[in-house]
């Protein structure tokens, strides 16, 4: 860990603390735009283009337009947690960023203070960034449930399933990287990272099992079920309006933001330059790593966009039968074989054949077990009740299951 | 469902039963009022419509719910009625035709058709050649249209979000010729009693031509980007089973039918128009499945539109080949059916449309029922709904294909 955290002057801190609320909003606005635009080209459109250059001011005036509509509040809502529910939101999704490494030491213009690009850093800091995304979570189920509406509160309760479901794979995925970088810190794995290679390449599935729970996290298509508009409206924030509705709309998308910069961190090397860049000497230093980390960040909001053009929505327990049965022990497999196998490296090494043998015996295993069927319940048997086809003075046909009397017959 | 234990006790809140548990092996306990359990149940009343997003239009469905599923459901109709049947008794028969292509505004032109073939019948009149087969094209690609529609809807109702531009791509370069040809892009009016409005433009049959070869050409894409997704089969395949045998005992009739494996298409089974000869050359297939979920339903929409754009191509090349003649007969100016009554049924792209036509010899109907097919398709949807849970209710709603007009007339 930087030595710098903790003894850095004030306006220092706040200026970083400053620049990343900037950074964010002003990030969430271009995405907002950037997805319309990706998602339009995917289906034959245009997508916006008007207002600004390319367009790039339409969700500026689509957030400014939003933010000055009536706010309303339901009769039947709790209105201290309606009103604190997109706070509460908002706020964790924001303070993930703290932790966040954009880049390495640098020398601020115009002064001679030197500091790095990370508004601080924690020995654990990852484990921060999964408890405080948590408490977000808390804003969308006091948001549905402090709505008084049916479709909110269905919204809210599968939010909170969903999310709670998914953080566990989460976690376990990232168990792998602290193995490998033996730090949670975030700019201790960038670091370790430097030294080793991505660890999207050497612990690929851990790679996947995080970016199927990061879409799963963050409510995105084709896990997007709490606001499943088809069935439940807007699900949480269906009675939500104006600038309270604004607020979750930035969490959500501030949250892909935060998936994707931890995606980064933990998987792609963080700020450091991607391959054939990493070559030019300057690469890693200075300012260029914040366009590294955020072009590296910008693909995986790229793939959440690409997702949603593509995929339907998967239903509620498809998805928790998906993320309990598969993901949760799909990562702990994986996480154990990891731990197996790092162990042995460091105690010096096993010959191939023994892994192989003991490879092959875990694979047979897993497929054994991926093909017992599921026990299928009995299907109950009714006798056919009766029904009366003159009853009412007009002939009617049996229902299924009903036999027909004829009272002349 | 019998009305005797229809829905019970209103508490809004959630029951054990969303746990998924199963005490009497029914597949869903009830929450937690079970055999022998003291505990209250606790369902929950879920108002969907007649403003929802799933229901495109005014449908209103009182679902009771117990957890996430449904143990009850009950269609509130009649939201859109005005009265049509008793408007048609007050307008005379040139007049119908514009009130009739309105209840199904996604089969405008099947619906015009049946009333002309009506009227035509009880005048006894002999339609020119060129009509015959002009409207045999414009209903087919009618059909198309309205099965286009579906196509993308459906999709969108369970979360993709792609595929309708492409089948709005589609609809539109067939909405272009039947604008070019009729005026009209949703409500023709091209049917007279006695053939059609007046001669196709200049040149049209090859415009038709091209646009037909080409929605032959890119309706693959529609397929390739949403049937092979395993997500849309999972939320489909098994899904909302409809029975054969409520299918007839609610007369469930169209696509919705023959998924179910009710062979019945009347352009086969009593044909009008020219369909015989069709028939006769093998270009009218009738699709049928026998799965009668909700992916055999989809499925059987697109299957039609191949079937439809052969059909289209056949009366293209009939019509092509035919010599010039008139297109309509010439009307007196007060038209009267003679005394009597007849039935005039078609195979609407949606399923059978029905008139029965009842006159005294004036010019205007004594009465005009309208057996239009959404009305009973819908009516089957509390039997599929009941057990399901709300995400299938999206996907089912959605594959029953009604318009709320044609529900409601």
């Amino acid at each position: 860990m930087n030595g710098l955290f903790g003894t850095e002057s004030w306006w220092v801190v706040i200026a970083k603390a400053v620049l990343i609320f900037l950074i964010l909003v002003i990030y969430t606005l271009f995405n907002i735009w950037f997805e319309r635009r990706v998602v339009a080209k995917m289906q034959h459109r245009i997508g916006p283009n008007v207002h600004g250059p390319f367009g790039l001011l339409q969700s500026l005036a689509d957030g400014v337009k939003l933010a000055l509509k009536e706010d309303i509040v339901p009769t039947a809502a709790d209105k201290v947690v309606y009103v604190l529910a997109p706070i509460l939101a908002t706020i964790p999704a924001f303070m993930a960023w703290a932790v966040i490494p954009f880049g390495p030491e640098v020398r601020i213009p115009f002064t001679d203070t030197v500091t790095p690009l990370q508004l601080t850093d924690l020995p654990v800091g990852v484990l921060y960034i999964l408890a405080v995304t948590s408490i977000g979570i808390y804003g969308i189920v006091l948001a549905g449930w402090s709505s008084g509406s049916t479709y909110a509160l269905l919204g809210g309760m599968r939010s909170s399933a969903q999310m709670i479901s998914y953080e566990v794979a989460m976690g376990l995925a990232f168990v792998s990287v602290f193995m490998y970088a033996g730090s949670m810190s975030t700019a201790d794995i960038v670091a370790a990272q430097a030294e080793d290679m991505w660890f999207a390449l050497p612990l690929l599935p851990s790679f996947v099992i995080y970016l199927i729970a990061m879409v799963g996290e963050t409510n995105r298509a084709p896990f997007d079920l709490p606001e499943a508009e088809g069935e439940l409206v807007g699900g949480f924030h269906t009675e939500y309006s104006s600038l309270k509705f604004a607020l979750f709309f930035l969490a959500e998308y501030v949250n892909m933001v935060t998936v994707s910069a931890l995606a980064t961190t933990l998987f792609l090397g963080g700020w450091r330059a991607p391959w054939p860049i990493s070559l030019w000497d300057g690469a890693n230093s200075g300012y260029w790593p914040v366009l590294w980390f955020l072009g590296k960040t910008l693909i995986f909001i790229f793939v959440f966009v690409w997702l949603r053009g593509t995929l339907p929505r998967m239903r509620y327990d498809q998805f928790m039968k998906f993320g309990w049965k598969v993901l949760i022990p799909a990562a702990l497999l994986w996480t154990m074989a990891v731990a197996v196998v790092r162990r042995i490296r460091l105690d010096g090494g096993m010959d191939q054949q023994t892994v192989l043998i003991v490879g092959g015996i875990a694979v047979t295993l897993l497929l054994v077990i991926a093909f017992i069927p599921e026990r299928k319940q009995p299907a109950d048997d009714e006798e056919p009740a009766e029904t009366d086809a003159f009853a009412g003075g007009y002939p009617v046909p049996p229902m299924p299951g009903h036999q027909e009397t004829r009272p002349d017959a | 469902m019998s009305p005797q234990d229809g829905p019970r006790q209103v508490v809004v809140g959630l029951g054990a039963g969303a746990s998924g548990f199963s005490a009497d092996g029914r597949g869903y306990e009830r929450g937690g009022g079970g055999p022998g359990s003291d505990l209250a149940t606790t369902d929950m009343v879920l108002n969907v419509g007649p403003q929802h997003p799933a229901t495109h239009g005014v449908l209103r469905l009182r679902m009771t719910l117990d957890g996430e599923r449904i143990v009850h459901c009950e269609p509130v109709v009649g939201y859109m009625h005005r009265g049509v049947e008793k408007l048609f008794e007050v307008r005379d028969y040139r007049q119908i035709i514009v009130l009739a292509n309105r209840h199904d505004w996604l089969s405008a032109f099947s619906s015009e058709l049946g009333v002309v073939l009506a009227v035509e019948r009880m005048l006894g009149m002999q339609v020119p050649e060129r009509a015959t087969w002009t409207r045999m094209l414009l209903a087919e690609l009618n059909r198309v249209l309205n099965h286009l529609m579906f196509l993308g809807s459906y999709p969108l109702e369970v979360g993709a979000i792609t595929p309708i531009f492409y089948a709005f791509r589609e609809r539109e370069t067939i909405q272009e010729v039947m604008e070019e040809v009729s005026g009209g892009r949703m409500h023709y009016m091209f049917n007279r009693v006695g053939g059609l409005k007046e001669d196709v433009p200049a040149g049209w049959t090859g415009r038709v031509c091209d646009a037909v070869a080409a929605v032959r050409r890119r309706l693959p894409q529609i397929e390739d980007l949403i049937f092979g997704n395993e997500i849309f089969q999972a939320r489909t395949r098994g899904v909302g089973v409809l029975p054969v045998d409520v299918a007839h005992a609610f007369g469930v009739s169209g696509p919705i039918a023959r998924a179910s494996g009710v062979d019945l298409d009347l352009r086969r089974d009593e044909p009008y128009l020219a369909y015989e000869e069709l028939l006769a050359d093998g270009v009218l297939q009738v699709v049928t499945r026998t799965e009668g979920d909700c992916y055999a339903r989809f499925a059987c929409l697109l299957a039609q539109v191949k079937v439809s754009l052969d059909l289209a191509d056949a009366c293209l090349e009939r019509l092509t080949e035919m010599a010039q003649g008139p297109i309509n007969v010439r009307l007196p100016k007060i038209v009267k059916a003679p005394e009597g009554s007849t039935y005039a049924w078609t195979e609407n792209p949606l399923g059978i449309n029905g008139y029965w036509l009842v006159s005294r010899g004036e010019k205007t109907p004594w009465r005009l029922k309208l057996r239009s097919a959404s009305f009973n398709n819908i009516a089957a949807l509390p039997h599929v709904l009941e057990g399901c849970v709300v995400a299938d209710m999206v996907a089912i709603l959605g594959s029953m294909f009604f318009v709320v007009g044609d529900i409601d007339k």
